[in-house]
């Protein structure tokens, strides 16, 4: 290079074509992270969650599919075999072992009537997460579908739904579930009578009026959170940019609100799965819940409240199973806050 | 603050008017009635009783006739409990309900404050994780899981507790430690959070920078914005709480007036039904009522409108 003082100092070579392979390395190679996969990751870290999810899928494991191979069935009354203790035999059974026949052995022991009752604590864990996820289902339907057009419309409309909220909220659920278990039992008996509506009968019309008051009742919650949400979503320009070419209010709110509070509804009903069990458990304890023999973690420990003193295992059986599947349900729903929704963090 | 608890207060009386509407419509609507179980009464006898009790009416009429009453703050005559008002029962019951519950709060938040406050101060401690587990594991557990093995391990093993009734101090120990289980775990997670959050506030580091001492910028500072969450809780919490826990009355064998409750819904006692829902639903909303105007009193820069 000269030293030419007037001159730029330009380097020539600088501005020729890049080449290929010089094009290759500022191509930014990492896909951009998405937001399932971003919370996935998050959550995968998190070593609670993890394992709250294993034990979860466990129990699912434990209550769907275990009682299809298990030797004993919940209903199936073993004559002489009542009241045993865990892993403790009868006499009849005794004497066809010594013949050489396998047994298996009643892990968890028998009840009064000679049901084999680990099979009957799996049942009732099966009836307990069933009643968690159907009512969530329902009451994240309606929750979402209510407060997302109380909050979207505002003003007046508004302030009507929010007020028949608080009026839900200030009706006590036990009347309710308990006047509609009446109201239901003669029409729905009838029902179950006709062809193809036999499931009622295994279900039980208490059941089904749990449901239906979750759906009356239990959505408030839900529609006070995502409402909330939806007030400040609205606001972005976004909502304001979709409005100008022309979206519908039912488009905004399917397409841009809904879609941008969806951490919110995955852990808000995350967590709405463990109190659905807690108020099923809570009403089977009451007598209203699921109908015999069908048997809920419930159901079994309010019976077993009266061979406290000599079974107390009976009773222990589904307290423990109750308490870790909420357990396990509470703190992946905590993982899952973390991990997709930070700002809801209590 | 005037304006906006008149208009609260307005809210309010329709809110109460609404449920006691609803709960009577729901209530007759369902089939059947307090003296259909009774087999032993005859129609003739049924009849009487049910004009007696002005059941024979057009419903329209009825209702009118009860929300006069109620008006007045009558709550009308008990069907099942013969002779007796639903104000006497209310009278008699709720202060039963109302001891148990009561103290139960009190335990809860004596118990869940400061334990949520020493697990933000301790954060990411050895205490901190001891005070999250156990809160943890306490809001999973159900109330009547409490209740029995309470009683199991305290009555029937050892032997220290009666296990029903009110007879003596010893009786209520149980039913309140079941009762405060849930809450006190609840408060101590809403403390520890709302602590965390108040202890990185800007107004902390002025506190401790201006000079006051840890203690001092704790409780001058730091509770009274930390403990508003909880305030909200306890509203609520209290109006059902001290209205009776049915399970906690079921187990124990307690007279209160959540057994009062659930034994009016099975026996269809009308009047019963009404007066302790439209009790509920009161003390409900009074609760939250005044927690709004605690709210003020507790964090002034909170604009009631």
């Amino acid at each position: 290079m000269s030293n030419n003082k007037i001159s730029l100092q330009l380097n020539v070579e600088d501005f020729l074509p890049a080449s290929d392979a010089e094009k290759e390395r500022l191509t930014v190679m990492q896909r951009s992270v998405g937001f399932w996969k971003d919370g996935v990751r998050r959550l995968k870290k998190n070593k609670i969650s993890m394992i709250s999810l294993v034990v979860i899928i466990l129990i699912f494991f434990l209550s769907f599919i275990v009682p299809g191979i298990y030797p004993y069935s919940y209903e199936h009354q073993i004559r002489g075999s009542e009241n045993l203790a865990p892993m403790q035999y009868s006499q009849t059974e005794m004497n066809a072992m010594e013949t050489g026949e396998h047994v298996f052995p009643h892990i968890l022991g028998t009840d009064n009537l000679g049901r084999d009752y680990a099979i009957r604590v799996m049942m009732g864990s099966r009836v307990s997460l069933m009643v968690g996820l159907i009512a969530s289902g329902i009451i994240l339907f309606i929750g979402s579908l209510y407060g997302s057009v109380a909050g979207f419309f505002g003003g007046w409309v508004d302030m009507i739904m929010m007020r028949i909220v608080d009026m839900i909220y200030t009706v006590p659920d036990i009347l309710i579930i308990i006047l509609l278990s009446v109201a239901f039992d003669q029409p729905l008996k009838a029902l179950s009578q006709k062809a193809g509506f036999q499931w009622i009968q295994v279900v039980g019309v208490n059941l089904i009026s749990i449901f239906v008051v979750f759906a009356l009742l239990y959505w408030v919650g839900m529609a006070r959170i995502v409402r909330s949400q939806i007030l400040i979503l609205k606001e972005q320009e976004y909502v304001t940019a979709a409005r100008a070419l022309g979206a519908s209010s039912g488009h905004i709110i399917k397409k841009h609100l809904l879609t941008n509070c969806i951490g919110t509804l995955i852990v808000t009903t995350t967590l709405q799965i463990p109190s659905s069990i807690f108020t099923e458990s809570f009403l089977s304890f009451l007598g209203l819940g699921v109908a015999a023999p069908m048997p809920s973690l419930g159901s079994l420990a309010s019976a077993a409240l009266n061979g406290l003193q000599s079974y107390p295992h009976r009773l222990f059986a589904p307290a423990l199973a109750i308490s870790v599947i909420i357990l396990s349900f509470n703190l992946l729903g905590d993982g899952l806050r973390d991990a997709f929704d930070p700002k809801l963090r209590d | 603050m005037v304006n906006y608890i008149i208009k609260r207060i307005a809210m309010a009386v329709i809110t109460i008017f609404a449920v006691a509407t609803v709960t009577f419509f729901v209530m007759n609507l369902v089939p059947g009635g307090p003296f259909m179980s009774e087999k032993a009464v005859s129609p003739q006898a049924q009849a009487a009783l049910n004009e007696k009790y002005g059941l024979d009416k057009p419903l329209s009429e009825q209702y009118t006739t009860y929300i006069k009453d109620l008006l007045h703050g009558n709550l009308g005559l008990s069907v099942k409990q013969r002779g007796r008002t639903v104000n006497m029962i209310i009278e008699t019951k709720f202060p039963v309900s109302a001891r148990i519950g009561g103290m139960a709060i009190l335990t809860a938040v004596l118990i869940g404050v400061p334990l949520g406050s020493i697990a933000a101060f301790k954060r990411k401690t050895a205490v901190d994780n001891i005070i999250i587990i156990f809160s943890t594991c306490g809001i999973a557990v159900p109330s009547f899981v409490v209740c029995t093995i309470l009683m199991y391990v305290l009555s029937l093993k050892l032997g220290l507790l009666p296990t029903y009734g009110l007879a003596s101090w010893k009786n209520y120990i149980m039913p309140v430690m079941a009762l405060a289980f849930y809450p006190s775990s609840y408060i101590a997670r809403l403390m520890r959070s709302s602590m965390l959050d108040v202890m990185g506030q800007d107004y902390m580091r002025t506190a401790r920078a201006k000079g006051l001492s840890q203690i001092v910028s704790i409780f001058k500072h730091a509770l009274r914005n930390a403990i508003l969450p909880v305030v909200t809780y306890l509203g609520p919490l209290l109006a059902y709480t001290v209205t009776g826990s049915f399970i906690v009355e079921k187990i124990f064998t307690i007279p209160g007036l959540g057994t009062e409750f659930i034994g009016s819904i099975t026996g269809r006692d009308y009047p019963l039904i009404m007066g302790t829902t439209v009790f509920l639903a009161s003390l409900m909303v009074v609760m939250n009522v005044l927690v709004d105007i605690a709210y003020k009193l507790i964090d002034p820069r909170i604009n009631l409108k």
